[in-house]
């Protein structure tokens, strides 16, 4: 009698077949990556609206685990306008972060890689960078000065055994330091803690991060990263670990702030209520993928997914009351073997025969508001019709 | 300094051939007697009123109502600073300073405020999950808790049982889920051995789980599914009152729609009362019947879930409840913007506590603590501003 192995078993020598295999891969890309003195013309591009400060182009972040290939980031594209606030929103491991990672190339290497796709960077005066192709050397001088991140956890992104001044003083003098004294570095460190509220900026400057709350934490954090005045800021769950009080001093600050210094933020949170407030665009991800995509008003008002909709309905708000709150069925999908049919169909509840088809295309339901989901199909189908 | 009034006088029986004093016997004796005598008083009187270390432990004792499965009175729980070369104590932490509702049989309660709080101690104080009480009454069925002697309170311990915050700490990784849910089981000898598994079958299909779930381990699992074995192992024990700590703030939206409707089928079922801690405004007024702010220690406000959220009357509910992010973009915000952050619970403010963050801070908060009224019926609120 074979033996019943348990869902998701690999036998060593599988196992090892994978991970030779993960090694040839992620050789070649590494290989490509490590040349030196890249020309500028393998990586230079074209935004497609120059409005934009940041193009994701069907991007495919990969990771080559022992137990297969986990397909982290499957295909997204969606775009940053300059100046405003994108919120991307998703349950946790729908790849969120990895894409906001990928634009920072701050993924695990040699594991994780960028295997397709464009991330167009807009440097201003007509130039843009692909971020999937440009060498390390040129990423260094664009963290900072082009694109900064906020991280979720403010104790765990400082270094609790340097002051917060010295910290601080680094980012300045690495990304922006040419030509400036010490006292000038202090000066605009000093500066920086009175931009994001923080009352006894001259004591903050020589204490540690563990003498401060978490709100004057994630206050440090979002200090350094507007150090540099970068373009772009992403900001992965920056209020997740905080309380409701806090958070609403900490997204009041973010929101006073972006229009202080005209940049645009891209907001990663699971919390709808959050995007609500801050969102000028919103992201819908699921499984690697957008499901949908536009305006706050179109995703709030008439959220057309299914996944959007369950989403919805699965959280209970202040002021509504229901008997029984809406819970998705099911669960996610197992990453390392996704279906070849729409990935959230087994938990559907409004699936119509299509569904059984390839993954759907993305439909335009109006100029701003794009989903993919069958549904959408047969409704435009008509309408062309008609 | 050193032989104040700190354990006996260090000569105390001692024998002292030729006293360098020239003294007899005698004198010495009565000078030792004198000694012993002003030690005893200091020790009787302790520390002073409005010493550091004065713990002030009046309160009115409450009779019990049957109505109510939990009495909990002017409760207090305060840990000790130590601190010096002794390791003396030095001050106290007031992380439960004086909280008093009541709890109905079969409804919930949730307890809501900033972390740091105490929202948790509360909850381990009444299930007496963290040493003795500093002072104040906590009625289950009409017995106090902390009078039961280690022995009793084992059989008590079926009746009363908590959902930790973190699922993924709170189960052994070492024991399949099948013995963490059994365990305690027969341990208490609920069940006779032949129906044991059978039991433990019932227990999981009523949370949601497969038999064949009972051979995995916890790292199996997913978070969800990680809460449900939580919920399990607690509900095993077939308990009257459950207190559940954060059960849903580690999980994702749609994972914690599941445990919160979970945790109501339960409730139906089995008659459950639950004491529903969590920070997430929106989770507690769907599931709770009556609701507690939670402000340094104090419970500022108390009542039922609607009238809470309709009418909030201290100005600390109402800032949180301003800061409630709202899932519309056309949502009206007037947001309270409460400044600073909680002050420490080892020194907290004079009078009330919250007068450092106040924005209807008046003279009189500053120096008076203000006490419980109850403004509508069954609607308490300790603060100044209802004073007339």
């Amino acid at each position: 009698m074979a033996k019943k192995h348990p869902e998701g078993y690999l036998s060593a020598r599988e196992s090892r077949r994978i991970s030779k295999e993960n090694r040839r891969i992620t050789a070649q890309f590494e290989k490509k990556r490590k040349r030196k003195k890249v020309p500028e013309s393998e990586y230079l591009t074209q935004m497609h609206d120059s409005a934009n400060a940041v193009e994701f182009d069907n991007l495919h972040t990969y990771f080559f685990t022992d137990a297969g290939t986990v397909k982290s980031v499957d295909g997204v594209t969606f775009d940053v306008p300059l100046g405003k606030t994108v919120g991307v929103v998703g349950e946790s491991g729908c790849g969120k972060s990895v894409t906001s990672l990928s634009l920072m190339q701050l993924l695990q290497r040699p594991q994780g890689q960028v295997v397709e796709g464009e991330i167009r960077l807009n440097l201003g005066d007509g130039k843009a960078y692909d971020i999937a192709k440009t060498p390390n050397e040129t990423m260094q001088s664009l963290r900072g000065n082009f694109i900064s991140m906020i991280f979720q956890e403010p104790m765990t992104s400082l270094n609790p055994v340097f002051r917060i001044g010295d910290q601080l003083d680094e980012v300045i003098e690495l990304h922006d330091g040419e030509g400036k004294s010490k006292e000038d570095i202090k000066r605009r460190t000093i500066e920086l803690l009175e931009m994001v509220g923080i009352a006894n900026s001259e004591g903050v400057y020589s204490m540690y991060p563990h003498e401060l709350s978490g709100g004057m934490r994630q206050r440090v954090v979002i200090a350094m990263a507007l150090a540099c005045n970068p373009k772009i800021i992403i900001a992965d769950e920056p209020t997740t670990a905080l309380d409701v009080t806090i958070q609403a001093q900490v997204l009041d600050l973010l929101r006073g702030l972006k229009d202080k210094i005209n940049s645009s933020i891209m907001f990663i949170t699971h919390d709808l209520g959050v995007i609500a407030e801050m969102a000028d665009y919103v992201v819908v991800m699921y499984a690697g993928r957008v499901v949908e995509k536009g305006t706050a008003q179109d995703i709030f008002t008439n959220p057309a997914h299914p996944y959007t909709i369950g989403l919805m309905a699965s959280k209970p708000v202040v002021g509504k009351q229901v008997d029984k709150l809406y819970s998705i069925p099911g669960k996610v999908p197992n990453p390392v073997n996704m279906p070849n049919y729409c990935y959230f169909k087994d938990r559907c509840e409004m699936q119509c025969a299509d569904c059984a088809g390839q993954y759907p295309k993305e439909v335009s339901i109006s100029d701003t508001h794009k989903v993919s989901c069958y549904r959408y199909y047969e409704k435009n189908r008509k309408g062309g019709e008609a | 300094m050193g032989l104040t009034n700190k354990g006996l006088g260090q000569g105390a029986g001692r024998y002292h051939p030729g006293d360098p004093t020239g003294k007899s016997p005698e004198e010495l004796k009565q000078e030792q007697e004198k000694r012993a005598e002003r030690v005893r008083k200091g020790m009787e009187s302790g520390p002073k009123s409005g010493s550091k270390l004065y713990i002030d432990n009046t309160f009115d004792p409450v009779t019990y109502d049957p109505q109510y499965i939990l009495m909990v009175n002017a409760l207090k729980k305060y840990f000790a600073i130590k601190g010096g070369m002794m390791s003396q104590t030095v001050g106290y932490v007031k992380a439960v300073d004086g909280v008093t509702f009541n709890l109905k049989r079969g409804t919930t309660m949730g307890l809501v405020g900033e972390s740091g709080c105490g929202k948790t101690t509360t909850g381990r104080a009444i299930l007496r999950l963290s040493g003795e009480k500093t002072g104040g009454q906590v009625l289950f069925n009409g017995q106090e808790v902390y009078d039961i002697s280690n022995k009793d309170m084992r059989a008590l311990r079926t009746k009363m049982q908590i959902i930790f915050q973190d699922p993924f700490s709170s189960l052994s990784p070492r024991l399949p889920v099948g013995e963490i849910i059994g365990e305690a089981v027969r341990e208490h000898n609920l069940v006779p051995k032949a129906e044991f598994n059978d039991y433990i079958d019932q227990v999981m299909d009523n949370c949601g789980l497969q038999p064949f779930h009972k051979d995995r381990y916890p790292h199996e699992f997913s978070g969800g599914q990680r809460q449900r074995i939580c919920i399990a192992r607690a509900l095993a024990l077939n308990p009257e009152f459950v207190v559940c700590d954060e059960p849903v703030s580690a999980l994702d939206v749609s994972i914690q729609a599941q445990i919160i409707n979970l945790l109501r089928d339960l409730q139906e079922k089995f008659k459950l009362t639950y004491l529903f801690i969590s920070h997430d405004l929106s989770v507690v007024e769907h599931i709770s019947d009556a609701v507690g702010v939670m402000y340094l220690g104090n419970m500022v406000e108390y009542g039922d879930t609607a009238d809470i959220f309709k009418n909030p009357l201290h100005p600390y509910t109402k800032a949180l409840f301003s800061a409630i992010p709202i899932p519309d973009p056309n949502a009206k915000m007037n947001r309270i913007v409460l400044e600073g952050s909680i002050p420490s619970p080892a020194n907290p403010p004079s009078g009330c506590k919250f007068h450092t963050r106040c924005a209807n801070c008046m003279a009189k908060c500053k120096t008076e603590a203000p006490v419980q009224k109850e403004i509508e019926p069954g609607h308490y609120v300790v603060c100044h501003l209802y004073d007339n």
